[in-house]
């Protein structure tokens, strides 16, 4: 598709994930295809429902309750989609690991830190115990955690919020994944700790060269932590780039108002640019697009017909009939202070 | 203690806090007694002074835990302060009971974060709001239905919205029944409790502009209370910042966030997510975590963080005094408000 | 006036939506079923039973099944079937005179101590571990022994203990309700603390306690019977399903009919109750979230 210095790591392509039955199956995420390399960081920004944490799922093939998933998804060329659980598990926790919103749920309560670290280190390298104890008071030293060697004994609720998720990064990370797949991780915690959590994958991914797919629903944290972004509408995507591109210059509808709901450069007070309605339900999508029922610019083929991602620039594609009309509808952007 | 504290001689305020603070005592367990430990506190309002002027919008925030949700409770009499008083209008409202405190909270009403849990779930919105008119006697007979027709065309929600049940509705919906219910006593103050944090990105700016457009039209107080700073900077005239359970700084919204004087404002500032890609930070903005409201740190409580930290912020606590355009509680707030 | 008829209709409607909801339930079916047939013999038991309950037929002793006496005869001559249907009476009595004190008192202690918490809720956790210390059967026999045999004796021991299983169930489901929001938003808006709890905690507190009841019936019904065997509670010759099974007692390899006939009564009666209260269960869950 195009050119890029770095060897892309993940390659998606027409991902489709759908449960329920045969018959009247609801589609979660549809047709979504987008690339990975390594050392970048790729957000995945939508709302409640839009199929982005489903989409993560998929590629760990960890969705529940089951659904099917169809397309490819080439781990290094290899396809995980036809793997059998016993295969992906190889691949799951090793090269590509997963951290989740709510660490203490993903946490064992019942087991001290250091051993959750270590278990994960004999599952997959060959370290005897005295190098991984050394091993997990460096991953914790890694992740930010003060004291880290006095730390190993305790206990997930000895930990607050925000070292919990550091916690869950070392255990990630200590397998020495190429992929971190972060489902929403900061959303729990407060800005401030927020913010150190967002500039510890940031450091790692390019300390470490791993790649890094982050869900989140804020712009905010796109904005200031990934490289690339793709937008998630009802299951699909609707725009994708270079953050720079899309925060500062965006042109679907969708991340246009999305970005013009936040309120930045308006005068206080004044009325919040506000999509109207409320997000869809997966069984009530149109066949065309999906956004086009809250849509400002759509007309009357957009319901019906289902836009194409198309190239918008060199490094960015938008899936929108009505481009022109969009820029036309939200006005030029100032450039972001 | 009680008397209300004249910041300056212009309007009165609709509502005084006066040296207010909040402490919870955890439940000691049996064997804690026994051991002679010592029962824990946690202080969560910490001699809190603070005017509401009528008309305003205050923002009030700071991170979870920071007090500022008990700071709402206790303002619309959820909770009993442990010290200090409430003044609305000069007179106290702690501790009222029956008519007095009803007529109090006909003036003074709550919005709650969650959508899901703040409502009940077995009553009809037409029953919800039926339900505070009759008890207040807002309105008699036919005029109840009238004025729950009114309410909803109010808050913007679709005609027959009346029968159904909440879980008939979004989160967005249903936070605008929870603002519908507020109204129905007619307030002069609206608290709102992390109104919109529970809801998605599109939708909290739906909500946003029904609170700042009934605010203009019905002419109402409100307390913002929140976590999302750019939300708050623009329904706000004046912003309190929270730091464990004490304001570390207040004043005037567009002077705070344009140029904060306190450290923890300014760090807070910069630990929220900017939309502009450029202006990237590699360090974290504010390294460290809020130390437990169990064990408040000695002199300022912000110093175990404060990358400005001196001997004297260990030691002594510093005041909330007029630096800049408003108020901040920093013994250095003029050398690092200006760096 | 148009208003009224609307809120009636809305009633109806969700009483329909209700009903129909039940009774496409297999389980609530016949369980309601088994209970309507219970409570209709409890009723008239006059019109169900061929013989009178109490009448000696010295000609028809101990005699098995047969068209005459589908249940056979005891050793007095007297018809099982229709000594059965009369205990109906007796145990469905039980069912619900056992439970309903328990449950009420339950209710207002369980609905006071979880809203106010405090010392009464401190006091009342005494009580409850006082009285769970002691299994639920001594207890009540202890009582009933001071209190000496009867019917309305054994209702007053039940009472007694059972109360606690309700409050503390009560409790807990209050506690929990009164954590959500729209207890806090009710006090807001200046409602009574009366009001919070009968209008809004209560209602959505009170699915589990009614499908614990329903369960408690049957309960109470085996502990009735137990009673009535041990002969503190209904007594002979009044006919009562425990007091039944005791009097075949001697008799179990002769005329096996005259225990095992009202053992039967005893099974299908709390079947009908916990089938009732399973789809309860299920049906009064709240909707949505």
């Amino acid at each position: 598709m195009r050119v890029q210095k770095k060897t892309v790591v993940l390659d998606v392509r027409h991902l489709r994930t759908e449960f329920g039955t045969q018959e009247r199956p609801l589609v979660a995420v549809d047709d979504v295809s987008f690339q990975v390399a390594e050392g970048e960081i790729l957000g995945l920004v939508g709302e409640s429902g839009s199929g982005k944490s489903i989409t993560l799922r998929s590629i760990l093939g960890i969705i529940r309750p089951r659904g099917r998933v169809a397309g490819e998804i080439l781990w290094n060329g290899q396809d995980l989609v036809p793997l059998d659980e016993a295969r992906l598990r190889r691949i799951r926790g090793r090269e590509i690991a997963m951290i989740f919103q709510e660490p203490m749920s993903s946490l064992n309560p019942l087991l001290t830190v250091g051993l959750q670290i270590s278990e994960n280190l004999v599952a997959h390298t060959d370290l005897d115990a005295r190098a991984r104890k050394a091993r997990a008071i460096e991953l914790l030293d890694l992740v930010g955690i003060p004291a880290a060697r006095s730390r190993l004994d305790d206990f997930p609720h000895e930990f607050s919020g925000g070292m919990r998720q550091r916690v869950m990064i070392a255990i990630a990370l200590a397998s020495n994944p190429k992929l971190l797949l972060a489902d929403e991780p900061t959303t729990a915690l407060d800005v401030t700790i927020q913010d150190q959590i967002l500039r510890l994958i940031q450091s790692l991914s390019r300390d470490l060269g791993m790649a890094v797919i982050l869900v989140t629903h804020d712009m905010g944290v796109v904005a200031e932590t990934c490289d690339r972004v793709a937008v998630m509408y009802g299951g699909r995507l609707c725009e994708i780039g270079t953050t720079t591109e899309v925060i500062a210059d965006a042109r679907h509808p969708y991340s246009l108002g999305l970005l013009r709901s936040i309120p930045r450069d308006v005068a206080p007070r004044t009325p919040l640019y506000s999509i109207p309605g409320a997000p869809p339900a997966l069984n009530a999508l149109p066949p065309g697009c999906a956004f086009s029922a809250r849509c400002p610019v759509a007309g009357g083929d957009c319901a019906d017909v289902r836009p194409r991602l198309q190239g918008a620039g060199a490094l960015r594609q938008v899936a929108c009939h009505h481009l022109q009309d969009a820029l036309a509808h939200f006005g030029p952007r100032e450039a972001a202070q | 203690m009680t008397m209300p504290m004249p910041m300056q001689a212009g309007p009165i305020p609709l509502l005084s806090l006066c040296a207010l603070s909040m402490r919870f005592e955890k439940r000691r367990s049996l064997s804690d007694t026994l051991a002679r430990r010592p029962q824990q506190v946690v202080s969560a309002v910490n001699d809190v002074d603070l005017d509401v002027m009528p008309g305003e919008t205050l923002g009030i925030v700071g991170e979870s835990g920071c007090g500022k949700s008990t700071l709402a409770r206790l303002i619309a009499g959820l909770h009993r302060p442990t010290a200090g008083d409430i003044l609305f209008e000069g007179k106290s409202v702690v501790g009222l009971k029956g008519a007095r405190r009803r007529a109090y909270n006909r003036r003074v009403q709550m919005m709650f974060q969650d959508p899901y849990t703040s409502l009940n779930p077995r009553m009809t919105v037409r029953d919800t709001l039926r339900e505070a008119i009759t008890v207040h006697r807002m309105r008699d007979g036919a005029a109840i239905d009238r004025r729950v027709d009114e309410l909803l065309d109010l808050v913007r929600l679709p005609e027959g919205a009346a029968d159904k049940y909440p879980h008939e509705f979004s989160g967005g919906q249903r936070q605008r029944i929870g603002i519908a219910r507020a109204l129905s006593l007619e307030p002069t103050c609206l608290v709102a409790d992390e109104l919109v944090s529970a809801l998605d990105v599109s939708i909290q700016a739906q909500v946003v502009n029904l609170l700042i457009e009934l605010q203009d039209e019905l002419g109402l107080t409100v307390l913002f209370v929140a976590h999302d700073l750019r939300l708050v900077r623009h329904v706000s005239h004046r912003v309190a910042v929270i730091y464990l359970g004490a304001i570390v700084e207040i004043g005037p919204s567009e002077a705070l966030f344009s140029k904060p004087m306190h450290p923890y404002s300014k760090g807070l500032l910069a630990a929220a997510p900017s939309l502009d890609p450029s202006a990237r930070r590699r360090a974290p903005a504010l390294v460290g975590e809020l130390p437990s409201p169990l064990a408040i740190p000695p002199g300022c409580p912000f110093h175990v963080r404060c990358p400005h930290a001196t001997e004297r912020c260990r030691r002594e606590k510093p005041a909330l005094r007029p630096v800049g355009a408003g108020m901040t509680a920093c013994h250095f707030a003029e050398t690092i408000g200006d760096a | 006036m148009t208003v009224l008829t609307q809120s009636h209709a809305r009633t109806r409607g969700r009483l329909q939506t209700f009903l129909v909801r039940a009774f496409t339930r297999p389980s609530f079916v016949v369980g309601i079923a088994i209970l309507g047939l219970s409570l209709a013999l409890a009723l008239f038991p006059q019109v169900f039973a061929p013989y009178d309950p109490l009448a000696f037929d010295l000609q028809a002793i101990q005699q098995g099944p047969s068209l005459a006496h589908p249940f056979g005869s005891d050793n007095f001559g007297r018809d099982v079937l229709s000594r059965v249907i009369w205990a109906y009476r007796v145990d469905m009595q039980m069912a619900f005179f056992a439970t309903i004190f328990a449950l009420l008192i339950g209710l207002a202690v369980g609905a006071f101590v979880g809203y106010y918490g405090g010392i009464a809720d401190a006091i009342f956790g005494r009580c409850v571990d006082a009285i769970i210390t002691f299994p639920f059967l001594v207890l009540v026999i202890a009582i009933v022994a001071v209190l000496g045999p009867g019917l309305i004796n054994m209702y007053v021991a039940i009472t007694a203990v059972n109360w606690v299983y309700y409050a503390r169930l009560t409790r807990a489901e209050i506690m929990a309700q009164k954590a959500n929001d729209y207890a806090a938003a009710g006090r807001v808006l200046g409602y009574s603390d009366r009001r919070i709890i009968f209008r809004h905690l209560l209602p959505n507190a009170i699915s589990p306690i009614l499908v614990y009841w329903m369960t408690d019936m049957a309960l109470a019904i085996l502990l009735g019977s137990s009673l009535g065997y041990l002969g503190l509670g209904a007594q002979p010759p009044a006919a009562e399903w425990g007091v039944l099974i005791a009097e075949g007692r001697n008799f179990l390899l002769t005329a096996w009919w005259m225990s095992l006939m009202p053992g039967i009564a005893i099974v299908l009666t709390g079947l009908g109750f916990s089938l009732v209260g399973d789809a309860l269960a299920d049906l009064l869950r709240p909707k949505g979230r």
